[in-house]
């Protein structure tokens, strides 16, 4: 079967000068069975030449998993119509990936902090919450459906 | 990449996740514990000896299945995690949350 997804990798300004960056454009239907594809695919590129400690390359892949998760389940609702874009910049130095939706976005700061003994036993919550510790920076758009994370390698 | 079930001598229903517990299959393990629970089974562990990856759907469903479980008088624990795994679990204070032995032998020990 033809996997649904479009990969679309470039090198700018020109292939190796110094302070280019590779960017990498992943686009997904809004399918959680697409998520895991996607996630690999991704990882796949961020780490391919570059030195990335162990401990960055597991939290690269928890925060690009809960960050597509996000846009495909509660942004885009798994509209399959709806489709969700992984891009990611890469440098020797870090990782700056963002992660955009079709939905009407949400407002980050309203997502309650899920250590609270009140919010310990729900079942949702924990996403966002495990982005903003393992990320070095996170922001979002105006309008809440985009995500921005950057890593550094080391 | 899935789960298998099996009984341990002792009566415990061990639930081993092989691969990953994520958003596309959580249900699949509430569902089977669900199960498990209406067969009149009681004391559950799921072992991650095999588990390379949990993400926060899936320990959102951990969580479900522990009220469910202890709702119906029962006890869940869980084995096996990797030290990148059992880092999620102290980062969202889950590892309070639960019953976490090293290994399945562990925790079927004094089960």
């Amino acid at each position: 079967m033809t996997s649904p997804l479009r990969l679309c990798v470039r090198r700018t300004p020109v292939s190796a000068a110094p302070g280019s960056a590779t960017l990498v454009t992943v686009r997904l239907p809004s399918d959680v069975n697409c998520i895991e594809e996607a996630v690999e695919l991704v990882t796949r590129h961020c780490l391919a030449g570059h030195t990335t400690t162990k401990t960055i390359q597991f939290r690269l892949r928890v925060v690009l998993s809960e960050a597509i998760s996000n846009a495909v389940v509660r942004g885009n609702g798994e509209d399959r119509a709806k489709w969700v874009e992984v891009c990611a910049e890469l440098v020797p130095e870090s990782i700056r990936v963002s992660v955009t939706d079709e939905g009407p976005g949400f407002d980050p700061g309203a997502i309650p902090e899920p250590l609270r003994p009140e919010q310990l036993d729900e079942a949702n919550g924990r996403g966002l919450y495990l982005i903003r510790k393992l990320v070095d920076a996170v922001q979002f758009n105006e309008r809440g459906n985009s995500i921005c994370m950057t890593l550094r390698r080391r | 990449m899935g789960f298998s079930q099996n009984k341990d001598p002792r009566g415990v229903t061990v639930v081993e996740v092989d691969g990953q517990l994520i958003v596309g299959n959580r249900h699949e393990l509430k569902d089977l514990v669900q199960t498990a629970l209406e067969r009149g089974e009681r004391r559950l562990l799921v072992d991650f000896s095999r588990t390379g990856y949990i993400d926060s759907s899936g320990l959102g469903a951990l969580v479900s299945i522990s009220k469910r479980i202890r709702e119906a008088g029962g006890e869940l624990r869980l084995s096996g995690l990797n030290d990148d795994l059992r880092s999620l679990f102290e980062l969202t204070k889950l590892d309070t949350l639960f019953a976490i032995a090293e290994t399945p032998e562990q925790a079927l020990s004094n089960f």
